[in-house]
Order: C-alpha cells, then sequence, then structure tokens
C-alpha cells in the first residue's frame, strides 16, 4: 500500500507542471487537504476511538494561525505549527481525563461532540476577534505572499501534497510501530491490555494527540487556502461528521482509505453540485446520510477494506 | 434577590422542562436498546415541521396539530430502528452510533429539499405573564407544563404497564427476558415508539417558541447529549433532574454574559462534571 | 398451542455449547409429567447448559428437544414459557431496582398470566409468606433466601407446566438452603413438574424422584434418587463434603 502510496504521490507532484486547470487543482487541493484529515481521525478511528469533534482541533489550529497573522503579524509558517501545536495541546488536555477516568464508548463519543460545540461556541462568542458566525479572513497580502501563505494554485497543490504525504507516512508509521498493536488490543479489552503491561493512558493519548494534529494541520491549511474561517464549517459538528464519514466511505482500517473516502465525497458534492446546481438544496447531505447508513450497514469497512477482502 | 436574576432563574427552570423531553427520550432509548440517538434532535425537527406544516399550511386547528406530531415521530422512531438500528445490533457500538448520524444528514438533507432552507414560524404567541416584578413567557411557561405533563405520563407508563415495567427490566438484564415470555425485539419497538412520541411532544413545545429550520437540531441536539451524559446515560430521572440543572445554568449564564458564553458555560460545566464523575452526575 | 398438563419433556441426543466450546455431549433425559428429578454433577459439567438448552436461552447443534408436543429447538426462546416451560436461572437473576411486585409481574407477562396476575399473586405468596411483606420492597435489597424464593415465585406466575430450578442453593447458608427445598418439596406436592439442576446433591437428592449425574458434558449415571445416593462410587465422587 505504501508503494501504492508513494507512487500516487509522485504522479501528483507533476500535475500542476501539466498546465491542468484551476478548476481541477482546486479539486486536488481540497481532497488532499480532507484525505489529511480523514486520515488523522482515522489513527484514532480505527482503534474504536471515535471522536465526533474533531472539528474543535481543526477550528483551533486555524483560528489560532489566523488570528495570530491578523492581529499580530506573524507568518502563516509559524502560525500554523503553533495552531497545529495548540490544538494537540488541546487534545491532550480534553483526552487525558478521559482516559486516566475511563471514558469509553457512547460516553467517550459523545464528550468528543461536546469539545467540538464547545470551541465552536467559544469561537462565535469571541466575535470582536474572530467575527463570529459570519467568520473571517486572513488578511491579504499580495506583495509578501511567500510570507503570508498565500500562494497561487500550483503552490498549494504541492503544499497539500507534501502534507499529504506527511500524515500518509505518519498513519503508516503508526501503524508499523507497537502502539498500533497495543492499541488494537486496548480495543479488544482494555483490561486484560493492561494487565500485561500496556500503558493504556498514555498509549491513548498519543494516538489521540498525532490524530489531533494532522486532522488540524490539513483543516488549517484549508482554511489557509480557501482565505476564509468560519466557526461552523471549521468546528462544526457537520464537518466533524463529515470527515468521520469520508474515512469510514474510504475504509478507516487502511493506509489510502481516508483518501479514497475524501475523493469520494468530494465526487459526490462536485457531481451533486454539478447535477443540482441549487435547484436542490439538501440533496448533498441526504445523499450523503443515506450512503453513510448504507456504508454503515453493507461495507463497514470501507470501500478499501471492499478491495482489501478480495485480494 | 434581583428581580432579573430570579427572572433569569426562573426562566431557567422553564428551560429545563423542555429540555427535560428530549433527554428522557433519549435516555429511554439508550437505557433499553443501547444506542443513542445521534439524530433525535432532528427526530424533533421533523415533529416540528409536521405542526407547523398542518397548522400553517393545511389550515389544521394547532391542537390536532399537536395530537398528530406524535404518532407521526413515533413512526418515524419506529422506522428508525427497524431500518438502521435493528440490523447494527450485532456490529460495533460505534457503528450504530455512526449509522444514526447518517440519518441526522438525511433528516437535515430531506427537510432542506422540502421546505428550504427558511426560517418557519408558527406564529403563535403568548403574552408574558407577570408574577410580581418578574417577567415569564407565556409560552415558556404552557410548555413547561406540558413537558411536566408529558413526563408524568411516561413515568406512569413506566411503573404501571407490563411493557413499561418489561422496558425498565430489559434495561438491566436483556438475557432473561425470554425465559419470562417477553420477546426483547418488542421492548424495542415499544421503546423506539415511546422514544419517537416523547420527540414529538417536545416538538410541540419548541415550535411554538422557537422559528423551524433544518439545522435547527444543531442549536439543542448535543445539548441533550449532554445533559444525558451528565445525568448518566440511561438513567433517567438523573437526566430530568439534569435538564433543570442546565436549564437555569444556561439561563442564568445568559443573565451574566451573552447567550453564546452560556452554552460555554453549559458545555464546559458539562465537561467539569463528567470528569469528576465519569458515569453522570445521578448514577445509581 | 399450549403443551398439555401431562406433557412429557424428552432430550435426545444433544450437542451443544458456545461458539467452539462444546459443553454437552449426546445428552438425553426425560421428565414425565408430575416427576421431580434432578441433574447432579461437578461444576463445569454442562448443568446450566442444559437448562439453557430446554428454556431455549442456547440452541442445540444436534439431537432433539420435545416437550409434550412442541419442538423446543424449533420454537423461539420468548415462546416457550406459554408452552408452559418456566425457567428460574442461575444466580437468580431479579431486576434488583424493580419491586418484588414488579418482578413478579414481568414474571406474568404472558396474556394469559396477566389476566390472572391476583390469583397467581395470591398463589405466590401463599407460598412465601415473608414476600407478602416485602411487596413493594425493592428486590435488591433483599437477602439471598428471599431473592431466590422471589425469583422462584416470579417463574411461577405464568402458570407452567414443568419449572426448571437451577442451583437454587448457589450461595445461600444451609438453613435457607434447607428452606428452599422444602418450597420445592411443597411445588412438587401441588402436582408441579420440577426439573433441578444442583451442586449440593445431598440436599436435592432428597427431594427428587429420579436424577441424572451429568460430568464433562455427558450423563455418566442416572436412577431413582435413593439407589444413587446409597451408591458408594456416587457417593464418593459427588458427595464429598455435603
Amino acid at each position: 500500500m505504501m508503494g501504492v502510496a508513494l507512487a500516487l504521490a509522485v504522479a501528483l507532484a507533476v500535475v500542476p507542471l501539466l498546465g491542468t486547470p484551476d478548476y481541477f487543482l482546486h479539486l486536488g487541493i481540497t481532497s488532499m487537504l480532507v484525505a489529511l484529515a480523514g486520515t488523522g481521525w482515522a489513527m484514532m478511528g480505527r482503534f474504536g476511538l471515535v471522536s465526533l469533534g474533531h472539528g474543535a482541533f481543526i477550528g483551533t489550529a486555524a483560528y489560532v494561525m489566523a488570528l495570530l497573522w491578523n492581529e499580530a503579524g506573524l507568518s502563516p509558517w509559524l502560525g500554523l505549527p503553533i495552531g497545529v501545536a495548540a490544538a494537540m495541546v488541546l487534545a491532550a488536555l480534553l483526552r487525558y481525563p478521559c482516559f486516566r477516568l475511563r471514558v469509553i464508548g457512547h460516553y467517550f463519543a459523545l464528550v468528543t461532540l461536546a469539545a467540538g460545540e464547545i470551541v465552536r461556541l467559544m469561537i462565535v462568542a469571541l466575535r470582536d476577534y474572530t467575527g463570529g458566525s459570519l467568520g473571517m479572513t486572513p488578511r491579504l497580502a499580495p506583495d509578501n505572499a511567500f510570507a503570508a501563505m498565500q500562494f497561487s494554485k500550483a503552490g498549494f497543490w504541492w503544499m497539500a501534497l507534501l502534507v499529504w504525504v506527511f500524515g500518509i507516512v505518519v498513519w503508516w508509521w503508526l501503524d508499523r510501530s507497537m502502539s498500533s498493536k497495543a492499541l488494537a488490543a486496548i480495543n479488544e479489552d482494555q483490561d486484560a491490555a493492561a494487565s500485561i503491561g500496556i500503558h493504556v493512558t498514555s498509549e491513548k493519548l498519543r494516538v489521540t494527540v498525532i490524530s489531533a494534529g494532522v486532522a488540524a494541520l490539513g483543516g488549517a491549511l484549508g482554511a489557509q487556502y480557501r482565505l476564509y474561517l468560519n466557526p461552523e464549517s471549521l468546528a462544526g459538528i457537520g464537518l466533524s461528521l463529515q470527515i468521520v464519514f469520508g474515512a469510514i466511505a474510504g475504509g478507516m482500517y487502511s493506509l489510502l482509505g481516508p483518501t479514497i473516502g475524501a475523493v469520494f465525497t468530494i465526487a459526490l458534492e462536485e457531481s451533486l453540485r454539478v447535477a443540482f446546481g441549487t435547484a436542490f438544496i439538501g440533496a448533498a447531505p441526504l445523499v450523503y446520510g443515506v450512503l453513510l447508513v448504507l456504508f454503515i450497514l453493507f461495507l463497514p469497512r470501507g470501500i478499501a477494506g471492499f478491495f482489501e477482502k478480495r485480494r | 434577590m434581583d428581580p432579573f436574576l430570579l427572572e433569569a432563574i426562573l426562566n431557567g427552570i422553564l428551560l429545563g422542562g423542555v429540555f427535560a423531553l428530549p433527554v428522557l427520550g433519549c435516555n429511554l432509548v439508550f437505557g433499553v436498546v443501547d444506542v443513542v440517538w445521534l439524530c433525535y434532535a432532528e427526530l424533533v425537527m421533523v415533529g416540528m415541521y409536521a405542526v407547523w406544516f398542518l397548522h400553517t399550511q393545511q389550515g389544521w386547528p394547532l391542537m390536532m396539530a399537536f395530537a398528530a406530531a406524535l404518532p407521526v415521530v413515533a413512526v418515524l422512531g419506529v422506522a428508525l430502528h427497524l431500518c438502521v438500528v435493528r440490523p447494527l445490533l450485532g456490529a460495533p457500538p460505534i457503528n450504530q452510533l455512526l449509522a444514526t448520524g447518517g440519518v441526522l444528514f438525511i433528516l437535515q438533507g430531506g427537510a432542506m429539499l422540502v421546505f428550504g432552507t427558511d426560517f418557519r414560524s408558527l406564529g403563535v404567541e403568548m403574552p408574558p405573564m407577570e408574577w410580581g416584578d418578574v417577567f415569564i413567557s407565556g409560552t415558556k411557561l404552557a410548555a413547561f407544563c406540558a413537558a411536566l405533563v408529558g413526563a408524568g405520563a411516561l413515568w406512569a407508563f413506566l411503573k404501571f404497564t407490563y411493557i413499561g415495567i418489561a422496558i425498565r427490566a430489559i434495561a438491566r438484564d436483556r438475557e432473561v427476558m425470554p425465559l419470562m415470555g417477553v420477546d426483547p425485539r418488542r421492548v424495542y419497538l415499544v421503546a423506539s415508539a415511546v422514544g419517537g412520541a416523547l420527540a414529538g411532544l417536545a416538538a410541540c413545545l419548541l415550535v411554538v417558541q422557537l422559528d423551524v429550520h433544518p439545522f435547527i437540531g444543531l442549536s439543542f441536539g448535543p445539548i441533550t447529549f449532554m445533559i444525558c451524559v451528565m445525568g448518566g446515560l440511561g438513567n433517567m430521572p438523573g437526566g430530568f433532574l439534569a435538564a433543570f440543572l442546565m436549564g437555569v445554568i444556561v439561563s442564568t449564564g445568559g443573565f451574566w454574559w451573552n447567550t453564546e458564553m452560556s452554552y460555554v458555560i453549559a458545555f464546559a460545566v458539562f465537561i467539569v462534571v463528567i470528569f469528576a464523575r465519569p458515569q453522570g452526575l445521578f448514577s445509581r | 398451542m399450549k403443551a398439555e398438563a401431562g406433557s412429557t419433556l424428552v432430550l435426545n441426543g444433544i450437542r451443544a455449547g458456545y461458539g467452539d466450546f462444546q459443553a454437552l455431549f449426546d445428552v438425553g433425559l426425560r421428565v414425565s409429567p408430575g416427576e421431580a428429578v434432578g441433574v447432579v454433577g461437578p461444576n463445569g459439567a454442562g448443568k446450566t447448559t442444559l437448562l439453557r438448552v430446554i428454556s431455549g436461552m442456547v440452541r442445540p447443534k444436534a439431537g432433539t428437544a420435545r416437550f409434550g408436543e412442541v419442538d423446543i429447538a424449533a420454537t423461539p426462546s420468548h415462546e416457550l414459557p406459554a408452552h408452559g416451560i418456566a425457567h428460574v436461572p442461575e444466580n437468580r437473576r431479579l431486576f434488583p431496582h424493580l419491586t418484588v411486585e414488579e418482578n413478579l409481574k414481568v414474571g406474568a407477562f404472558i396474556p394469559s398470566a396477566r389476566k390472572r396476575f391476583a390469583e397467581r399473586a395470591e398463589y405466590v405468596f401463599n407460598l412465601f409468606p415473608k414476600m407478602a411483606q416485602r411487596r413493594h420492597q425493592l428486590a435488591g435489597t433483599m437477602s439471598g433466601g428471599e431473592q431466590q424464593m422471589c425469583a422462584i415465585g416470579r417463574a411461577l406466575m405464568c402458570n407452567p407446566r414443568i419449572l426448571l430450578l437451577d442451583e437454587p442453593s448457589a450461595g445461600l447458608a444451609p438453613l435457607v438452603v434447607a428452606q428452599v427445598f422444602e418450597l420445592v418439596k411443597r411445588i412438587r406436592e401441588e402436582g408441579l413438574t420440577v426439573l433441578i439442576v444442583e451442586q449440593n446433591v445431598a440436599q436435592v437428592l432428597r427431594v427428587v424422584d429420579r436424577a441424572y449425574v451429568l460430568d464433562a458434558g455427558r450423563v455418566v449415571a442416572e436412577g431413582a434418587a435413593a439407589t444413587l445416593a446409597a451408591d458408594p462410587a456416587i457417593r464418593n465422587s459427588y458427595l464429598g463434603g455435603h
């Protein structure tokens, strides 16, 4: 799988040089960033740590980055890692008590939902800085584009590709590490795992923080690319569930699963938009929902899982 | 006491009464079937649209529209169980949770398609009532009373009917039920129907206070779950009390800061409570 | 189709287990109407599994199980009480958060029992006078012995033709155990067919007519209770300590 991924990466690197139209570059960039977020989410999801509030991390990173730029003039090149770090710290703060106190299963999922909501509400509440529900835009700086991380489409393409590869590598590294086995054991039976010496809390915390960081990276970069931040679209339940859906549809147990899922959901969204335009608003979520249910009922391991089984 | 603060507290209690119904419904279904209906708020939304549609578009009298909403959402609850939950009962619980999340999108999307994204108002308003220096919203008071009646009816159902007692029993021990001739699948269906009916009742109460739109579920859904978890998932009396607690917190928080901050505080309280008592405030 | 009052329970060649684990190998037994039959044997012999097969909680992989005309394995487990099979499970399995009366109500869930709830409740309270006092008490607050009585009472609410008792003496003090078996005797005297699974061999052999000895999933002995009680081999293997 890793080989496929690397080959894909190389192929993708060449794309902007072929004079691809901006529209496809746009789709590609979005896909890769969503894939990154999904890959991050799946790092936790595949081990039964289902987070319904990854938006908390995405929102945190994006807004920290944008606010540092707008208010303090700090380049997003620094703001991004700081934002991602903030998201990771948030993850650690929120999750540590969860894991210490054995909050699992439904309780865990709902606590993550609350976390997402809190971040969203805080963003809205601090509307003097964040613009509230109307959103905000990073200050445009055309003469300082590179420092402001406001590239052309091609530039963003490579940026997105870079981080996507990074995310894939992290997933792959995690998968091959002892943590992966430990987490699988924890998922199966937490107490049994603890009794054979696995440090349940630190393993869970580790994967959560990594997961949050990777997802936050994808989301924040997405916000930077679109040059628009909005609490609903970055920290809302809608986004959190969409990430989950993408990862599941593509298959959260495999390396390229969330990527496939991201491509799938974006393709779906685009085709619905092209087919219906604004005529049938609501068709997209409806179809999403039906597909999500169908996937869970019949293809719980996602598209990638389906193909892997046949191999 | 400052009359505005008193007003906030009283309104908070009234608000809690309205939260209480979805909390009870959610806890009921979870306690029996062991699944959280993530789309619960959207079921309420369907009920709200039903009332709005029947009353303003079809000219039904308001009471009739209310009466119709309950069976409509009850049926939806049963359909949800049969089509989505039951097939997944053997699957990891997360799958069940996510599948109901899918239904959330379906209902939102469906609402958008059928009714559009505009806010729909029922156009009914009762004047605020004065009580000393304090103003209490008449609609909120009526809603609160109706919520109490609904909760009372639920309590009586669970206490005195055979199926109600079976519902309470199955929540603790599923395996022995067939030994007494109880088919668990039937109990699940009844619980789903009652859960749906409670959502329908909640819809009646909310539609007179709020304008309905496809995303309204997002405004009270998460709070509903937070309250459920706070009171102990599946614990109905606990959830009932927690609902009032949250109502007062939100209302008084709004009094001191703005509305959003009050919800932030409410959620923050939730997180603190969960860490202090992971099983919920009132677990047995 | 309710089983006739004079129904016989017949098991033949039952193989059953959990997943890959097989608990019962080719087990057969017979309980005629009005009889009291015991099944004894060491821990892990499969006694509980046997009762679960009869009450439908476990489906046999092979063999037949009939109660009168009713094919047990082919009937959904929740329909068996209506055919007259009542099972008091291991560890009683009362609903601790419900009152005694509510527990009895669950026992009387089937329509025919609901109609006669008052009558059946009175019968049960006559059998266990102490329970009448605890009618509105939470079942979980009662002592072990009282809970056992309550569990038996709950099973009796559906007016069964055969009562399956799984280890009624488990976890109870000897004095209480004696009371429980005294109760079983009285129920027997009313004509109810009883199948008791027990580790306390001495007690159960005093109460039943016949018994089977189950060991490692197989029937290794069977006979009249008095005969088994007197058999030195049985005494050594299974009565040790009791």
